[in-house]
């Protein structure tokens, strides 16, 4: 606890920061930051492994490959397709 | 203390790197073939990078003492042009002997295309072939835990891989249990701002164990650490685990999987 406590304080901060700054610049409807929203939902839900069940939220659910490739890089967090 | 750097792309670092790796306690380091940053256009400019990573960069590392190895491939990123994987697939045996190479890798998916299946299955059957040792890189960020889990089903299905001369890289909490629970190897690696972080990577060990499991920076020309791994046995001594646990992590378990290749003489 000691040691790790500060440096945590000081990253869930970063997360609240960057949440007021989306919204101040009027992003926060970006599908990145709604995932970053719905994620952090599950900081203080009570259940364990966290870690592992935020990266499952962030993660692509479909099983088949893709068709072609988009040629751009991976963004953080998966984007539904648009209907 | 001594570890091993099992997962570091030197040909993108400097001499300095090299010199604090060892003066850290580096006791080898493996360089897998990867993606320059930009695709390479032609046959001859992998020919040409497989020179570097069997020739130029272990007489480099040897200027520092430093024991080099290699392992070849053509990078996912680059398997979206199938007929000139095909051609860089054929060139890859002409160089599988020499003395620095490990095996096949890093091999697997970034986009999780049909396309980067294909060219995957293509360096399962010439790793099976010649009898290679494989190492396989996961997707990034929202595709790692789809790429694993197709990645998975692609090695299990093929009757001639056997699981415990593979290794799964780039694990994270959400697939290291599946890699491990199918009998392959996982590597951890340390990134400043993806992948794993010191703290988490011990929280893995301490929660998946530790035998089958080797750590790693993957230094490259992007941001990256090349000292992470020694840096994450200082997380494990400040949390209590002893000098004999941070030797089994970081330098047996790499020494155990790696000497499954007659050329790998450390340890
Ligand atoms: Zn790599």
């Amino acid at each position: 606890m000691d040691r790790g406590f500060i440096p945590v304080r000081a990253k869930l901060l970063e997360v609240a920061a960057f949440l007021d700054r989306v919204e101040r610049h009027e992003v926060a409807g970006d599908f990145r930051c709604v995932a970053l929203r719905e994620a952090a939902a599950l900081l203080g839900d009570g259940q364990p492994e966290r870690a592992r069940r935020i990266l499952e939220k962030l993660s692509d659910p479909t099983t088949k490959p893709d068709r072609v490739s988009s040629g751009k890089a991976a963004l953080g967090a998966w984007r539904p397709p648009a209907k | 203390m001594r570890y091993i750097e099992p997962h570091g792309h030197m040909v993108s670092r400097t001499t300095d790197d090299y010199q604090a790796m060892v003066m850290a306690g580096c006791a080898a380091v493996c360089e897998p073939a990867f993606w320059a940053g930009f695709d390479r256009g032609s046959v001859a400019g992998f020919r040409d990078y497989f020179r570097q990573l069997t020739e130029y960069e272990p007489a480099r590392s040897a200027k520092f003492l430093l024991p080099h190895y290699c392992w070849l491939c053509l990078n996912p990123k680059e398997a979206e042009d199938l007929a000139l994987a095909r051609d860089v697939l054929a060139l890859i045996p002409e160089f599988l002997g020499g003395p620095n190479v490990l095996g096949i890798g890093e091999i697997g998916l970034n986009r999780n295309t049909r396309n980067e299946l294909a060219v995957l299955e293509d360096h399962i059957e010439l790793a099976v072939k010649y009898d290679q040792l494989i190492l396989v890189h996961t997707p990034h960020l929202e595709d790692k835990l789809k790429g694993t889990n197709l990645i998975l089903d692609r090695l299990k299905a093929h009757r001639g891989v056997k699981p415990e001369r593979v290794i799964i890289d780039h694990v994270e909490e959400h697939t290291i249990r599946r890699v491990l629970d199918a009998g392959f190897w996982a590597g951890i690696t340390l990134y400043p701002d993806s992948k794993a972080s010191p703290p988490r990577a011990v929280d893995m060990l301490e929660v998946c164990g530790h035998e089958r499991i080797w750590l790693n920076s993957a230094c490259d020309w992007g941001v990256s650490d090349p000292l992470a791994v020694p840096k994450t046995a200082l997380e494990m001594r400040a949390r209590g685990h002893s000098a004999e646990f941070v030797d089994q992590v970081l330098y047996q378990n790499p020494v155990r999987f790696l000497s499954q290749c007659p050329k790998f003489l450390v340890g």
